[in-house]
């Protein structure tokens, strides 16, 4: 090593081109490899024209380590992704995974891939055939509900979200009413919209119903219901009440200790069992009850976390004010309870939403159901990988959406105590 | 006087009514459930009863840990359903620990892009449903591979083809020594630990208790192979032509994609949720614990393995528990892609079969929460053992 200084600010003028340049061949190298298919390394012996890239990087990333150099950029860079030899062949290795992985992901998505027709046959392409989606996408939203109603689902869509967005601006005390609105009158509205069978409406029954409204309606209703039935029963959990503990600690324990899918197999096979002869209860609100249920389970413990977070003196203060269980609750316990939880519920309606494609086991079929439905059709077969590749990219729209939603809300509701 | 007494009272008849409410609407619901379901049976000519479990099953399960055919019992389809189940879980909390602990901690890397790559696979997978999931590794990644009479080979021992994954069977002779070997290696183990904490916390002595441990564990069990008459052999699969177009391999064991499929995607979703934990846990330790040990001398690995590890862990344990266990319930969706777990064939084909509903489903939920309250058990023990004893 005495033949060969150490990089340091010293030979900082030499070390740092040399390195730079290495470095920048390496990538060079695997980017040509990558992109154009050639090896500009190819004279070399094949196994060391393999291992070069790799190895002049990281002679670079050595002789450019030069702690303090006094550049600014040189440094960030080096505190970064190249703070020691283990750090800089991490770097490496990212580095030419995610460059190597380009080509084909590009090909396959965009280059190769067929955009127009409106057959298999139009697929000529090695890369995915989006025409399948394009096809299919009506079904993929609205599952088997007739094209001619389809403006049903539509308009109670807008609707939602036009209170939604009008509610963002009106006053405090007009938006009340918006959201009692959104929560006691428009769900039966719209429900009643889309399955018809009154005001001249035609009906369509719920096994038509499919495709990502259905796993709208669904998430939307479970969290409307799951959330009131979780609350009482976190409160059922914490009673000085014995029976009502114990009825509320066996209920949880009961639901959060089984898959949703036996839960959903006992409302398609076990459940008219216990019901008279003859009763005949819709298939679709059977899967909402259990889901219902089940979520109302994780959401009770979730709240209970936040009961149990608060401090006695705030029972205490409530309590010492004349105010009764539920004035206590309603207006002092809950509003801080469930602030202190939002990551919770969060949590609990994400996993909610990713829950609805398992209805699939009643013979409902969502978005990812409507899929193994489409690519199952003799004139479509082998067109699993764009469609789960399709589904999972609305799910994650819609999860990670979700999930920076809660964080912001978190932030804004977030007091300090 | 009278007043209090009467307030008294009136506060018990307070607590009481709610409470009688509640027991007699759930005990009226209850009722009026089994009186329906009693008229339903009586109507399709079945009587409840779990004797059903003693008939022959005659259908056949396509991947199985013990002896199974369709001449055997529905009790021991239950069984063959059951260990299916345990074995997915076990496999998918076994990579799901792995990747999980790397991606955690690469999240908190000081490398940058090491750090944002752990961040998105986290985000990716943790917002994708797993049931997408499964379906995407089963109905498009796992069919994308080749045909057995071309399937990827590693060094000729082993194959992957579409129709699973062909490993070396292993053969032993005298296993039960083996095992026992290496039963006797962790007791050893745990001796040799708690002689090492009594040397340390009595005389301050450090000795290598993570070596000689390591040592043990591959001396003992290697002696047995070379005195006590322990051998290994392996059978290799080998291709074999059906006919003039169908191929297949013979000999070794057959992995199913199925197994494969679910595996993959229960171990890469659970972790993110593992890695999220093992996060936290890190961060949780206070800077000031890894100052303070560092000024009373310790050294980097003494730092990590006495301060920091036993804090972090209190915070990770639980929280993985949880997830371990919804990993063994996420195994339920095997029914989407016929795996034959315990849903699938239990609460599935033999329900279709014997169309005993009311059992096989309390059945099927009974075990689950058997094994979901054993857990939560067994981790309120750890929590208490684990908390801080406050002086």
């Amino acid at each position: 090593m005495n033949l060969i200084a150490k990089p340091s600010k010293d030979n900082i003028k030499t070390y740092v081109p040399i390195g730079l340049s290495l470095v920048s061949l390496s990538f060079l190298d695997v980017f040509v490899n990558a992109f154009f298919n050639f090896n500009l390394m190819g004279f070399l012996p094949s196994q060391l024209s393999y291992f070069l890239p790799l190895i002049l990087g990281f002679i670079g990333f050595y002789l450019i380590r030069i702690e303090f150099s006094g550049v600014r950029s040189l440094d960030i860079l080096n505190k970064n992704i190249n703070s020691n030899n283990f750090n800089a062949l991490l770097t490496l290795f990212t580095i030419f995974i995610i460059i190597k992985s380009i080509p084909p992901m590009l090909d396959w998505f965009i280059l190769e891939a067929n955009f127009v027709g409106n057959s298999k046959d139009d697929c000529t392409g090695d890369g995915a055939c989006w025409v399948f989606i394009k096809v299919w996408f009506n079904r993929f939203m609205y599952g088997l509900y007739p094209d001619a109603e389809q403006w049903r689902i539509n308009t109670a869509f807008l609707i939602l979200f036009a209170v939604v967005g009008v509610s963002f601006f009106v006053s405090e005390k007009l938006k009340k009413y918006f959201i009692l609105f959104l929560v006691f009158v428009f769900p039966f509205l719209g429900i009643k919209l889309i399955s018809g069978g009154s005001f001249g409406l035609e009906y369509v029954e719920s096994a038509a119903w499919g495709g990502l409204s259905l796993t709208f309606i669904i998430s939307a209703f479970a969290i409307l219901f799951c959330f009131p039935i979780g609350v009482i029963l976190a409160l059922g959990r914490r009673s000085s009440l014995p029976a009502i503990k114990y009825i509320s600690i066996g209920f949880i324990e009961l639901w959060r200790g089984v898959p949703l899918i036996t839960v959903l197999f006992m409302s398609a096979v076990m459940f008219p069992m216990f019901l008279p002869d003859g009763t005949f209860i819709d298939k679709l609100i059977r899967v909402l009850i259990a889901i219902t249920l089940f979520e109302a389970a994780y959401m009770a413990e979730v709240v209970r976390g936040g009961l149990q977070a608060l401090p006695k003196g705030q029972y205490e203060a409530a309590k010492s004010l004349g105010m009764g269980y539920w004035r206590m609750n309603a207006l002092i316990i809950l509003p801080q309870a469930l602030k202190l939880v939002i990551p919770g519920i969060a949590n609990t309606l994400l996993a909610l939403v990713k829950d609805t494609p398992l209805i699939f086991v009643v013979g409902l079929m969502e978005l990812a159901g409507m899929i193994g439905l489409a690519k199952t059709n003799p004139k479509w077969l082998g067109m699993a990988m764009e469609g789960y590749v399709f589904a999972g990219l609305v799910f994650w729209i819609i999860c990670y959406a979700m999930s920076r939603y809660s964080q912001n809300l978190e932030k804004k509701l977030s007091t300090e105590r | 006087m009278i007043f209090k007494k009467f307030n008294i009272e009136n506060k018990k008849a307070r607590d009481l009514i709610p409470q009688a409410i509640t027991v007699l609407a759930l005990l009226s619901v209850i009722i009026y459930f089994a009186t329906n379901a009693q008229i339903n049976m009586g109507n399709r000519g079945i009587s409840f009863g779990f004797g059903f479990l003693n008939q022959e099953a005659s259908f056949d399960i396509t991947f199985s840990m013990i002896e199974y055919d369709g001449s055997h019992s529905y009790g021991r389809a239950f069984l063959v359903g059951l260990l299916n189940t345990i074995l997915v879980s076990v496999i998918g909390i076994f990579f799901a620990t792995i990747i999980g602990v790397v991606v955690g901690v690469s999240r908190l890397s000081d490398n940058y892009l090491i750090a944002k790559v752990a961040e998105w696979y986290v985000e990716i997978f943790r917002n994708i449903p797993l049931i997408l999931q499964i379906f995407f590794w089963y109905f498009a990644a796992l069919r994308a591979l080749p045909l057995p009479e071309n399937g990827i080979s590693f060094n000729d021992i082993s194959f992957l083809t579409i129709k699973g994954w062909y490993v070396p069977k292993f053969i032993w002779t005298n296993f039960n020594i083996f095992l026992l070997s290496i039963i006797a290696a962790f007791i050893a183990i745990y001796f040799i630990n708690s002689y090492a904490t009594k040397q340390r916390e009595q005389f301050g002595k450090q000795l290598p208790a993570t070596s000689i441990s390591l040592a043990t564990l591959i001396l003992i069990p290697l002696i047995t192979f070379l005195f006590l008459g322990v051998s290994l052999t392996f059978e290799y699969p080998v291709l074999k032509q059906l006919s003039s177009t169908v191929y297949t391999y013979e000999g070794g064991v057959s992995i199913i994609p199925e197994l494969i499929a679910l595996a993959l995607a229960l171990s890469m979703y659970t972790a993110t949720f593992i890695a999220e934990n093992v996060r936290a846990g890190i961060l949780g330790v206070g800077k000031g614990q890894k100052e303070a040990a560092a000024s009373i001398g310790l050294n980097k690995n003494q730092i990590l393995k006495l301060v920091v590890m036993p804090q972090a862990l209190r915070i990770i344990i639980p929280p993985t528990t949880n997830q371990y266990l919804n990993l063994t319930k996420n195994s339920s969706l095997a029914a989407a892609i016929a795996y034959p777990d315990i849903v699938l064939v239990f609460a599935g084909t033999a329900l279709m079969q014997t169309g005993r509903a009311i059992e096989i489903i309390s059945i099927t939920m009974l075990t689950y929460l058997t094994l979901s309250i054993s857990i939560s058990m067994f981790m309120n023990w750890y929590n208490k053992k684990m908390a801080i004893k406050e002086k």
